[in-house]
């Protein structure tokens, strides 16, 4: 993936999320989610579009149990808005650009 | 590029999208494709696709859509990713307005196909992503050795209960009528199944949860009118689809469920204007029947181009 989508853990998402500087948006995800692969892209556009403004993060919850856990997630995808260490959105499931758009602008 | 009128417009690109562009690319039409997420729609949920003929192994419903994407591109046709926000069909020119700009087109495809219909029951949206789900491929591992319960009786709800029971402990099946409708050979592996268990003449009235999602179901009986919570950890729905065709506002003729109403050559109440797969009225919604209406639809908008220069 490209550069500005930071790949996450369950020992990272504090500092990479939690306390990241500014809002996060954190895709969970798996390799064996069709819709998940759909997604990849317009979040690479979006990466783009508000580099330095909004924080772009991937967790893959087969490698990371823990976080979605801790989120209560059954259902990929899931993206979570963050900021200042609180959920602020949930989006649950293919959503195109302009609904993740409305839920980034909700951080700024 | 941004006056330009081109011949053809496919909105949507899945398997009837994909279809109509790669007939238009061969019939030498100036043709965009749009598709305002990824190419592939519901199909991309689709565990295994066996009935599509060509593919006797079977393959996912992913690898068909990239294979497809693979052949348009093939014919120098690209996607862009954009969404129609609305529509003006009254013209010999088509409006499409995007969420950047305004294009024209001669002749439209509405391919925008379908989503999963809902239930319409209290706690469905509470807890839609934290137990409530209509996608398998993408939920069914987080309900390892769980117990859940699945909604419906056509193709996908056998299909995907059997995709479920690779995970789960038990599948209860529940259908408001006695007889399932979907395929007889899936029907066979249900009843076959061990961890498939199907409550007949039921409906699902409720979902129930708590802070850390779904813990059952309210299942009514319609024949004896007995009312009972099931516990269970997840609860899939499939009960049919509803069409994507919010842009398209009264502008062609829809059936009393939405969907598109067409003629034999795929073209709506607005010449120039085609429809094809899910989004249409028809009695089938299969990658097949998608695709045979695709080749229809852009055979058809160059056969109309032809006419009225």
């Amino acid at each position: 993936m490209a550069g500005n989508i930071v790949e996450i853990s369950d020992s990272t998402f504090g500092s990479e999320v939690l306390q990241a500087d500014k809002p996060v948006l954190v895709d969970f995800w798996a390799p064996w989610c069709g819709p998940c692969k759909a997604i990849g892209p317009v979040m690479e556009e979006l990466s783009k579009d508000y580099d330095g403004k909004v924080k772009f993060a991937k967790c893959n919850v087969d490698d990371n149990p823990v976080t979605p856990g801790n989120y209560g997630i059954r259902a990929i995808p899931t993206l979570i808005l963050f900021k200042d260490g609180q959920q602020v959105d949930q989006i649950v499931g293919m959503a195109d650009k302009s609904k993740l758009e409305a839920t980034i602008k909700k951080g700024l | 590029m941004q006056n330009s009128t081109y011949d053809l417009v496919v909105i949507g690109a899945g398997p009837a999208g994909l279809t109509a562009g790669i007939y238009a690319a061969r019939a030498r039409l100036d043709v965009l494709l749009l598709e305002k997420a990824a190419p592939g729609g519901q199909i991309l949920v689709t565990d295994w696709i066996e009935n599509y003929p060509g593919f006797p192994e079977g393959l996912s419903g992913a690898d068909l859509i990239m294979k497809m994407t693979d052949q348009l591109k093939g014919f120098g046709v690209s996607i862009e990713t954009n969404e129609v926000r609305s529509v003006d069909l009254e013209g010999s020119e088509k409006e499409l307005q995007l969420s950047d700009r305004t294009i024209r087109a001669k002749t439209v495809v509405i391919a925008s196909g379908a989503a999963p219909k809902q239930l319409g029951i209290p706690g469905e949206d509470l807890y839609f992503g934290k137990g409530v789900s209509t996608c398998a491929t993408c939920d069914a591992p987080f309900f390892k050795n769980s117990v859940v319960a699945a909604v419906g009786g056509g193709n996908t709800a056998v299909q995907e209960s059997l995709f479920l029971t690779r995970f789960v402990e038990k599948v209860y099946l529940v259908h408001r009528r006695r007889e399932l409708r979907a395929d007889k050979l899936l029907q066979e592996r249900a009843f076959a199944n061990d961890k498939v268990q199907i409550l007949w003449n039921s409906n699902v009235t409720g979902i129930k949860g708590t802070d850390t999602g779904v813990s059952a179901v309210t299942i009514e009986n319609v024949v004896t009118g007995k009312v009972v919570d099931l516990p269970v950890e997840g609860c899939f729905i499939w009960v049919g689809t509803t069409p994507n065709t919010n842009f398209l506002k009264d502008h062609v003729k829809l059936d009393e469920q939405g969907f598109i109403e067409v003629d034999h050559r795929m073209e709506t109440s607005v010449p120039g204007v085609f429809a094809a797969g899910d989004v249409r009225a028809t009695p089938l919604r299969q990658v097949a029947t998608a695709v045979g209406d695709g080749a229809i639809a852009a055979s058809m908008a160059a056969d109309y181009i032809e006419r009225r220069p």
